[in-house]
């Protein structure tokens, strides 16, 4: 008999949605239906059971091809690598569960390394704004419930977050919202006008990599100079600026949900920086709230368990065995690739080698690279070791932070394949093994 | 004043931390004791003896202490961090922190600097001879206490984020520079004699901005006020004073409301 | 079986009455004896004093908006181009952070104080899963959180209905869900009206939207708390936190267990715990007028047995202030204007956290600090009134040695006072000059663990060497006979222990840690029939107002670490 399980929760975006519904066949083997998903998160639940999947480490041979060996190996390769480097990164964690990173935490600690993850390449602007100005927001809930103003500056959730306008803001009818988005106005600030601007209300079509004087025009109507406003900003009209500044000052509720956007054109963290001081500002006429519209389903969780382990979210320099350092531009890790700055690098729960700058790629590859992934992917094909792992939310559950910084538990759906570890598992053997070694004097 | 020359005779593999570096450290030691001073290249804590071949004399004290680098420094990071006073002329190029959390002395580069020079900085004077990288004067992330004292002149351009959140001090770019200069400032001096592409003064609550060359792109939160004549690093010349950021708080003093200004050449 | 047996110590331990005594302390198996055999390992704690494990009745250790703090503040680790608080590693952890350290700095330091048992003092139900995650990765602690329940929608319907079984029903519910240890109230209707950006400043308040006032939730959740019978009371941070003036706003909340009598079996007295009260103990209209009304909230304290306190004492720090009081921080941030942060919960509560620097040449600082003391200064019952810097926002709980130290020593009050610029004016605006009041170390045992435990309902279990408790010590290097006329020794001695005991195992030795065995995790497990209203109701809200399934929503028995429940059970 096929067995229905509910409220599984999906590993694709920063929606982390919970709802999920998924049929797996009578052995615990194979998923039969998805329900509740979007087109991107089916795909990933498919692939779960794919009968693809790697089931062992491969090792690059010096013919340059791939061998399998035992995890056991695998284990000891890294162990040794890892001690043997003088500054190893390990980067990645866009689809790990927050028990493998606190993991990831312990090895590089013990390693004396360098740690980071993908907010480096996505929302890491957002955390230089947020330690230089804080973090006004809210839960999703509060969205849904009671929001009245929906702002989508440089974030297009139509095609990035599939199901965040019907979950959280747009469409759904909350307690103080009866009516959805009748009552809602919705409003779109991006240079494109985007599948989410289609939906809009106003989409104010802002210059490209000017929505820093934007912003900085909304505050000077807030704080009383609307009448020095020039007649055009950033390719708006003074006229609907005024207005939609009317609307901002008139919301019972208002949210500001930004993306790559505004982290990724010049000036980048100083975008969400008075990003944040309008939403400041605001709150003393109204009540708005800001959120980071994260990508993946739980890459706010090594924000959130590094901070709690060590103090900072990313870009961690443990090198000094006594303290932790970090200071983006410097211990980022497309930095330190670029500069040359690393001796080996471990890829995990991503992919650098298609995201990453190619110079950047071409001085990481000159060291030794491990790529601990599920799947195939550009990383592994360049690597000189390949650990396969469990998918997390589908062969194994755990906890991820929603975009929101709410946890959200997931469930293990189907068993993984016999003999994969997940991260959790195999990053504390890896641990135990350099213990190991250091204790016996091989390090 | 006594000097004690540096010089590299092995090249680390990666960057080396050169946080020892300062006449504060190496006062009062012998040439024995400053290359036992510790220096790290990623996990592994070397000696700067390892790296370097020291002549000369420190001084008995910081400010009696003068110390010359030579060889190509260009990948070691933290010259004179936090020094107090005395002496060091770096004659390469030279990477991150120079200078950085500074109370007193000089520092001379005869090339270039990389990002976060005079970061923080409270006290004393860096010259640069050639450019900078971003972070010129600039805070340590998270914190609104940024560079509040000293001078920092750089001969060559800078990028991003001059003097973000300074209360006080100088900063001059003799070149070009990108954007973002003196955001979140309460207070110091930036002067820039060549061209800005923009972003100048935004979230600034106190401050003041010499733009001598072309602002590309000024914020609409500035408003010209007067046509003024100051006199700027030695020179005097006609400025439009533009005051603000009217986006953000005000502070009042004796009643009075105070605004940063912008004063560009005309 | 482990046997350990610690000699010739001064003991205090204010719970069997003990002052004092040169006797000896036998641990087995983890727990406290009479007597142990001759193998057992022996600590000579001859010229210490020698108390249970320290316990913390409120603290914001663990969780989202301590979480928040610690990332959104580089610059508390690094300062001025240095590492702040203690970065030499001892532990198999490195330790991060000043005023809102790491969890293993967290762990370790209060182990080095002498403390074995926490109670964070403040957990948002949904974020529950992020406070559980962080108590695993805190060491040798046992530790326990309180969910919040003073903006919760449920509470506010069943309260305002008169429902008080279903209100029990749902808070027992909750306590199961978030493996809770008991009720926390922040700001009653204040944060449900912040979500608007309005804020209830006086008990009379109503709440927008939900027809109710602060004084009903309150009484409701008193009733509730009383009902169950749970081992602590209703846990409060009343409302107009912060604010001159505010001393008659407590009152008000304080009468309000004025006809109640605590119900339970677990020896606890009150009805009502008030948290750092020094935050609520304000007199004057502004700040320039601010001044003490410490005397007038103890003599009320002092009165009333069904009342505990802590006292929430300033540490002169910079540090960084937490709470789920939303609007008491977007206030605080308009006069400081450092950064900000802000968590509205759904359905449930809020919080938000900036940082904040108590400046002893600022005159309001001052006061809040005199304000602190003359509070424990004037308490009559000790076992009422609770060692606390509400750490972090009074000042981080490194700083408790400080504190004992002021308490202990009239001479350290007045060298603090001697160094703070508007010296007069504090003097003028409280009485601490005047006090001349030094407690003795039986008075410091009931105010940082043997009361704390007894108003958590806990001591049976903590703060205590009875036959029976858990096996945890703290052997200071303090001769009780001949305390040192130097107060900073004193300090010292609190500051690092020479031993910490935790269930048996030796863990600090001389202030260094040595060894991390496991911690629990407590929690109250409220066994009663189920309500099918209650459990239709809680159905409804998910289905409408959560972004969370229910069956996602309580914290699966894989994610809470090594749980110990107190059992109780309600017909």
């Amino acid at each position: 008999m096929p067995k229905v399980i509910e409220n599984v929760g999906c590993p694709y975006c920063g929606c982390s949605c919970d709802d999920v519904r998924i049929t797996v066949s009578d052995d615990g083997k194979d998923i039969l239906e998805v329900e509740n998903v979007c087109a991107i998160g089916t795909e990933i639940f498919k692939h779960g059971c794919s009968k693809d999947r790697i089931r062992l480490p491969r090792m690059r041979q010096p013919d340059g091809s791939m061998k399998d060996i035992s995890y056991e190996e695998a284990i000891d390769w890294t162990a040794r690598h890892l001690l043997k480097a003088k500054k190893p990164l390990m980067y990645g964690f866009g689809s790990t569960n927050c028990e493998g990173q606190a993991a990831a935490a312990r090895v590089m600690e013990i390693a004396g390394g360098m740690l980071d993850n993908c907010a480096t390449i996505c929302h890491g602007p957002s955390f230089l704004a947020i330690f230089d100005n804080g973090y006004p927001s809210c839960t999703l809930g509060e969205v849904k419930n009671r929001a009245d103003v929906i702002v989508y500056w440089g974030s297009n959730p139509a095609h990035a977050h599939p199901r965040h306008m019907s979950r959280y803001s747009i469409f759904p009818r909350g307690f103080f919202t009866g009516k959805g988005q009748k009552k809602r106005t919705v409003i779109v600030i991006d240079p494109r006008f985007t599948d989410t601007a289609n939906v809009a209300d106003y989409h104010l079509q802002v210059k490209q990599g000017h929505d820093y004087e934007l912003f900085n025009a909304f505050r000077m109507v807030i704080h009383g100079h609307g009448k020095d406003l020039p007649d055009e900003v950033a390719g708006i009209k003074k006229e609907t600026i005024l207005e939609v500044a009317e609307i901002m000052k008139n919301a019972r509720f208002g949210t500001t949900f930004f993306g790559m956007g505004l982290t990724h054109t010049d000036g980048r963290n100083h975008n969400i920086d008075i990003a944040i001081s309008l939403t400041r500002d605001l709150n003393k006429i109204s009540k708005w709230t800001i959120m980071a519209m994260r990508g993946h389903y739980n890459i706010a969780g090594p924000g959130v368990v590094w901070s709690w382990t060590f103090g900072f979210p990313y870009c961690l320099d443990l090198t000094k065995q006594n303290h932790a350092h970090m200071n983006p531009g410097e211990t980022s890790s497309v930095d330190m690739a670029m500069r040359d700055e690393v001796d080996m690098f471990i890829n995990i729960g991503t992919d650098a080698a298609a995201h990453f700058p190619i110079p950047a790629v071409k001085q990481l590859k000159k060291h030794p690279w491990v790529t601990i992934d599920p799947s195939i992917n550009m990383a592994s094909e360049i690597s000189d070791l390949h650990i396969p792992v469990c998918i997390c939310g589908v062969d194994v559950g755990g906890i991820v932070y929603r975009m929101d910084n709410v946890p959200i538990q997931f469930r293990k759906v189907i068993e993984p394949p016999e003999g994969v570890m997940d991260d959790e598992t195999l990053l504390n053997k890896i641990a135990d093994r350099m213990e190991e070694l250091k204790a016996k004097g091989e390090a | 004043m006594e000097t004690i020359t540096m010089t590299l005779v092995q090249e680390p593999e990666l960057f080396l931390e050169c946080y020892s570096v300062t006449p504060d450290l190496f006062a009062g030691k012998s040439l024995a004791e400053i290359a036992d001073l510790p220096a790290h290249e990623g996990k592994i804590q070397w000696k700067l003896g390892d790296f370097f071949k020291f002549e000369g004399k420190a001084g008995e004290t910081a400010a009696d202490t003068k110390i010359v680098v030579n060889g190509n420094v260009r990948r070691m990071k933290r010259f004179g961090q936090q020094m107090t006073a005395g002496e060091i002329i770096i004659n390469s190029d030279a990477d991150m922190y120079i200078g950085g959390w500074m109370k007193g002395g000089k520092i001379t580069v005869k090339g270039n600097a990389d990002s976060f020079l005079g970061i923080a900085m409270e006290g004393g004077e860096i010259l640069i001879e050639g450019d900078a990288q971003n972070h010129v004067g600039s805070a340590y992330r998270g914190d609104w206490r940024g560079m509040s004292g000293g001078l920092i002149r750089v001969k060559g351009k800078a990028g991003n984020d001059i003097g973000t959140a300074m209360t006080g001090g100088t900063i001059i770019i003799e070149g070009d520079a990108f954007i973002h200069v003196l955001t979140h400032a309460e207070g110091g001096t930036v002067i820039i004699k060549g061209d800005v592409e923009g972003r100048v003064g935004g979230q600034m609550v106190k401050g003041d901005a010499y733009i001598l060359g072309n602002l590309l792109y000024p914020l609409p939160g500035f408003k010209k006020v007067a046509t003024v004549e100051k006199e700027v690093d030695g020179v005097t010349y006609t400025f439009d004073q533009f005051i603000g950021d009217l986006g953000e708080r005000k502070e009042k003093k004796k009643g009075e409301i105070i605004y940063g200004n912008i004063f560009l050449k005309k | 079986m482990s046997e350990l047996l610690i000699k010739n110590g001064y003991i205090f331990d204010p719970i069997s009455g003990i002052k004092g005594d040169k006797a000896d302390i036998a641990i087995k198996d983890g727990k406290i004896v009479d007597k142990v055999s001759s193998k057992a390992q022996v600590i000579d704690a001859s010229g210490k004093t020698v108390m249970s494990g320290g316990v913390d009745i409120h603290t914001h250790v663990s969780g989202p908006k301590v979480n928040t703090g610690r990332m959104m503040r580089p610059e508390d680790k690094f300062f001025r181009g240095s590492y702040r608080g203690g970065i030499i590693k001892q532990g198999k952890r490195m330790e991060m952070g000043f005023s809102i350290p790491s969890t293993y700095k967290t762990g370790y330091a209060y182990a080095r104080m002498g403390y074995t048992f926490t109670n964070e003092a403040a957990m948002p139900p949904l974020l529950a899963p992020h406070v559980h995650e962080e108590f695993r990765d805190t060491p040798i602690l046992d530790q326990a959180a309180m969910p919040v329940f003073g903006n919760n929608w449920f509470c506010f319907e069943y309260i305002k209905n008169k429902e008080l079984e279903n209100n029990a029903a749902y808070v027992a519910w909750l306590l199961n869900a978030t493996k809770g240890i008991g009720i926390k109230v922040v700001n009653p209707g204040g944060t449900e009206a912040w979500a608007w950006g309005e804020n209830c400043t006086t008990i009379n308040d109503p709440v927008p939207y939900f027809d109710i006032t602060p004084a009903e939730i309150v009484k409701g959740l008193i009733e509730t708390n009383e009902y169950l019978g749970l081992p602590h009371s209703v846990h409060i941070h009343g409302n107009n936190l912060g604010n001159p003036g505010n001393y008659k706003d407590t009152l008000d909340t304080l009468r309000l267990a004025e006809s109640y009598k605590a119900k339970n079996k677990f020896g606890r007295e009150q009805v009502l715990h008030n948290t750092h009260i020094q935050f609520h103990s304000y007199k004057g209209t502004s700040w320039a007028d601010f001044e003490s009304g410490a005397k007038e909230i103890m003599d009320y304290v002092n009165a009333n047995k069904n009342i505990t306190c802590d006292i929430g004492q300033v540490t002169l720090d910079e540090t960084t202030t937490m709470t789920a009081d939303g609007p008491f921080e977007y206030h605080l941030n308009q006069l400081n204007h450092i950064k900000w942060a802000n968590v509205d919960v759904e359905l449930e509560t809020g919080s938000g956290v900036v940082p904040y620097i108590y400046d002893k040449n600022i005159k309001v600082c001052g006061i809040q600090w005199a304000i602190g003391l003359e509070l424990a200064l004037y308490a009559k019952d000790l076992m009422r009134v609770h060692i606390t810097t509400d750490h972090p926002n009074a000042g981080p709980f490194t700083r408790y040695p400080c504190v004992i130290k002021w308490l202990m020593s009239e001479k350290a009050r007045k060298e603090t006072l001697d160094t703070m610029k508007w010296k007069d004016k504090v003097i003028a605006a409280s009485n601490i000059a005047s006090m001349d009041r030094e407690l003795g170390l039986y008075e410091i045992a009931m105010m940082t663990r043997a009361g704390p435990a007894k108003a958590l309902g806990l001591a049976a279990i903590y703060g205590s060497l009875v036959k029976g408790a858990d096996g945890n010590v703290a052997i200071y290097n303090l001769d009780a006979n001949d305390l040192p006329s130097d107060p900073e020794l004193i300090e010292a001695a609190f500051q690092n222990t020479a031993y910490t005991i935790k269930e048996g195992v030796v863990v600090v030795k001389d202030g260094e840690i040595i060894a991390e065995p496991h911690k629990y995790t407590l929690w109250t497990k409220v066994n009663m029939p189920e309500n099918a209203q209650v459990m239709h109701d809680i159905k409804e809200k998910f289905t409408k107002n959560y972004t969370v399934n229910l069956e996602n929503y309580a914290v699966f028995d894989e994610h809470v670490h090594n749980p110990r429940a107190i059992e109780l059970d309600v017909a």
